[in-house]
C-alpha cells in the first residue's frame, strides 16, 4: 500500500513538493509512484540555474522497464540538484519522500494554492 | 477483448505479491520484488520462472519429419532423436512467422514450443501448409504447464530437491522424467544466457513441483527479469529483434537457417537476400554517456537516421547502457560512431558486437 506524507503537496501527475521557507521547496516523486515505476536505475535532472515552468517536463526518472517524465509542479529557477540520486537512484525506491530530485526557488508562491493537499491527493492513488 | 486466461500458478503470483499484468492474453508476473534482485539472482544462483503462457504443439505421423523440415528453417531429419533445435518458421518472403524449439521426440514426432503471443496464428500456419504431408497437427497448449529453472545452481538444486542427476543432459537435449511421481518432459534449454532447465507438464505436476522449489528457497522471476536476462545474452525477441517485416538473415540469425537444405517455406527469398546482400542488420550498440536506449528510438549519424532500437537498456550486470539495434549495413561495422536519440537528447555511441556478456552454458 502506497503512502503520502504529512507536510507535503501533490501533483495528479504523482510528483511532491515540500515547502522548506517562504520562496524555496523541494520536489519529489511520490511512493505511488516509485511503486508504480518499480526500481529506478536512472534519473535524468536538469542543470541548476535552469527555469522551471509549472507543468512543463522537469526531467524523467527510469525505471528497469520504462522512462517516466517528470512535470515541474511549480514554476520557478532549480538552485540545486540531488547529486546523491547519480550514484544511487534506487534511494527514490527506499525513501521516495526524502529524496528529493531539485530544490526550486518560487516564481510565484501562490502556484502553491494550486497543488493537492494529502487528503486530496491519497484519494487519486489509492 | 477476451479475459485474460490464468495459469495453473496465479494464485501463487498473487499470494508473493507479483505485479501482474497482461500478457499475450495471460495474466503473468512481471516482478515480485524487483527486476535487478531476480536477474541477479539468475546469473549468480538459481531462479524460476512460470512460462505456462508458451504454445505447444504436437505433430505426429509418417511424414512428421520431411514435414517440419517443410515448415521450419532449421533442419530436424538429420539430429537425433531426444535433440532440442531453435530455429524460425518463415513466410514465402522470408521474413518471419515465429522462432520456436522444436523437440525431435521420434522420427514420427516432434514437439513445438511457440512464443504465447503467436501461439494461434502458428498453429493456423501449421495447419495450412500441412499440404500432402502425412500429419496431424494439434495445439495442446492448455494441456500443458511449463516452468524454466534458469542459472549456475539449477542442476544441483535439481539434484538437491527431487533427486534428479541431470548432469548427463546435454545442452539442447531432452528426456522423460518422473520428479515427485509425475511424468514431465524435460529439457536442458533456456532464455537466459545461464544453464537451466525447462520442464513441461500437466497443471499438477507444475504445481506441486513449483512448490517444491520455493519451499527450497528457489527466487521466483517475473517476466521483466526475463527480458533483461535474455537480452542480455543477445538472445532475440519476437516483435523486437524479430517479425513479420524481418528475415532471420537481417537478425544476424544465420547460423540458425539451414540455407544448405533443398527446400524449406522462404528459402528462395533467403536466397535471394544472400545474393543481393542486406541493407540492415541487427548488431550491438554501447552509448558512451548515461542514457537509456529503448525501443524504437531512433539512431542517427549526423542529419540520417541509419535505425532503431530493438531492445536496449542499463544493464544489470554490466552496469552500462547498451542495446540491440537495426543498422544500414553500411553503418553497421563494429566502431561505428553514432548517436541515439533520447527524450530529445543526441547520445553518442558506438556499434560493437551483440556479445555483451559470456554465456554460461553447459555444454
Amino acid at each position: 500500500m502506497s503512502k503520502a506524507a504529512d507536510g507535503y503537496l501533490y501533483t495528479e501527475s504523482h510528483e511532491w513538493v515540500k515547502p522548506l521557507d517562504d520562496k524555496t521547496v523541494l520536489v519529489g516523486i511520490t511512493d505511488y509512484a516509485q511503486a508504480q515505476l518499480g526500481t529506478v536505475v536512472f534519473v535524468d535532472l536538469p542543470e541548476a540555474g535552469k527555469q522551471l515552468k509549472m507543468h512543463e517536463e522537469l526531467g524523467a526518472v527510469e525505471s528497469v522497464k520504462a522512462a517516466s517524465d517528470i512535470y515541474s509542479p511549480v514554476s520557478g529557477k532549480v538552485l540545486e540538484v540531488n547529486e546523491d540520486l547519480v550514484g544511487e537512484p534506487e534511494k527514490i525506491n527506499n525513501d521516495p519522500y526524502e529524496a528529493w530530485l531539485v530544490k526550486v526557488e518560487l516564481d510565484d508562491k501562490s502556484e502553491l494554492q494550486k497543488l493537492l493537499s494529502k487528503a486530496d491527493y491519497e484519494k487519486i492513488s489509492k | 477483448m477476451a479475459e485474460s486466461k490464468k495459469t495453473t500458478l496465479y494464485d501463487y503470483h498473487v499470494a508473493k505479491g507479483a505485479k501482474m499484468e497482461d500478457f499475450a492474453g495471460f495474466m503473468m508476473p512481471i516482478v515480485y520484488t524487483s527486476i535487478p534482485e531476480e536477474h541477479k539472482a539468475v546469473r549468480e544462483k538459481a531462479g524460476m520462472f512460470d512460462v505456462s503462457h508458451m504454445g505447444e504443439v504436437r505433430v505426429k505421423g509418417k511424414d512428421a519429419l520431411a514435414y517440419v523440415d517443410h515448415v521450419f528453417a532449421n533442419e530436424i531429419t538429420s539430429k537425433d532423436n531426444g535433440k532440442v533445435v531453435y530455429g524460425m518458421m518463415l513466410y514465402e518472403n522470408g521474413t518471419i512467422v515465429d522462432d520456436l524449439l522444436v523437440y525431435k521426440v521420434s522420427d514420427t514426432e516432434c514437439f513445438l514450443v511457440v512464443n504465447a503471443s503467436n501461439t494461434g496464428k502458428d498453429y493456423a500456419w501449421l495447419v495450412a501448409n500441412t499440404g500432402n504431408y502425412d500429419v496431424t497437427v494439434e495445439n495442446v497448449s492448455d494441456e500443458y504447464s511449463q516452468i524454466a529453472l534458469q542459472g549456475p545452481e539449477a542442476e544441483e538444486y535439481m539434484k538437491k530437491i527431487f533427486g534428479l542427476d541431470l548432469s548427463d543432459l546435454a545442452f539442447y537435449t531432452f528426456g522423460n522424467f518422473s520428479i515427485l511421481g509425475h511424468e514431465v518432459l524435460l529439457s536442458r534449454t533456456g532464455y537466459t544466457g545461464e544453464d537451466g532447465f525447462e520442464i513441461y507438464g500437466d497443471h499438477i505436476a507444475v504445481l506441486e513441483i513449483w512448490n517444491a522449489l520455493d519451499h527450497a528457497g528457489i527466487v521466483p522471476c517475473g517476466l521483466g527479469a526475463r527480458d533483461t536476462l535474455r537480452f542480455e545474452a543477445s538472445l532475440p525477441l519476437y516483435g523486437h529483434e524479430i517479425s513479420d517485416k524481418i528475415t532471420p538473415l537481417e537478425a544476424g540469425l544465420k547460423m540458425f537457417v539451414a540455407l544448405d537444405k533443398t527446400d524449406f517455406i522462404g528459402k528462395k527469398a533467403l536466397d535471394e537476400q544472400m545474393e543481393k546482400g542486406l541493407t540492415r542488420r541487427v548488431v550491438g550498440l554501447e552509448l558512451k554517456e548515461m542514457g537509456i536506449p529503448r525501443q524504437g528510438y531512433p539512431v542517427y549519424q549526423d542529419a540520417e537516421e541509419i535505425g532503431y532500437i530493438t531492445t536496449g537498456y542499463l544493464s544489470i550486470t554490466l552496469n552500462k547502457p547498451i542495446a540491440m539495434v537495426m543498422l544500414k549495413t553500411e553503418y553497421a561495422k563494429k566502431g561505428t560512431e553514432v548517436s541515439v536519440e533520447i527524450r530529445k537528447r543526441m547520445v553518442p555511441a558506438f556499434v560493437r558486437d551483440k556479445k555483451f556478456l559470456q554465456k554460461n552454458y553447459k555444454k
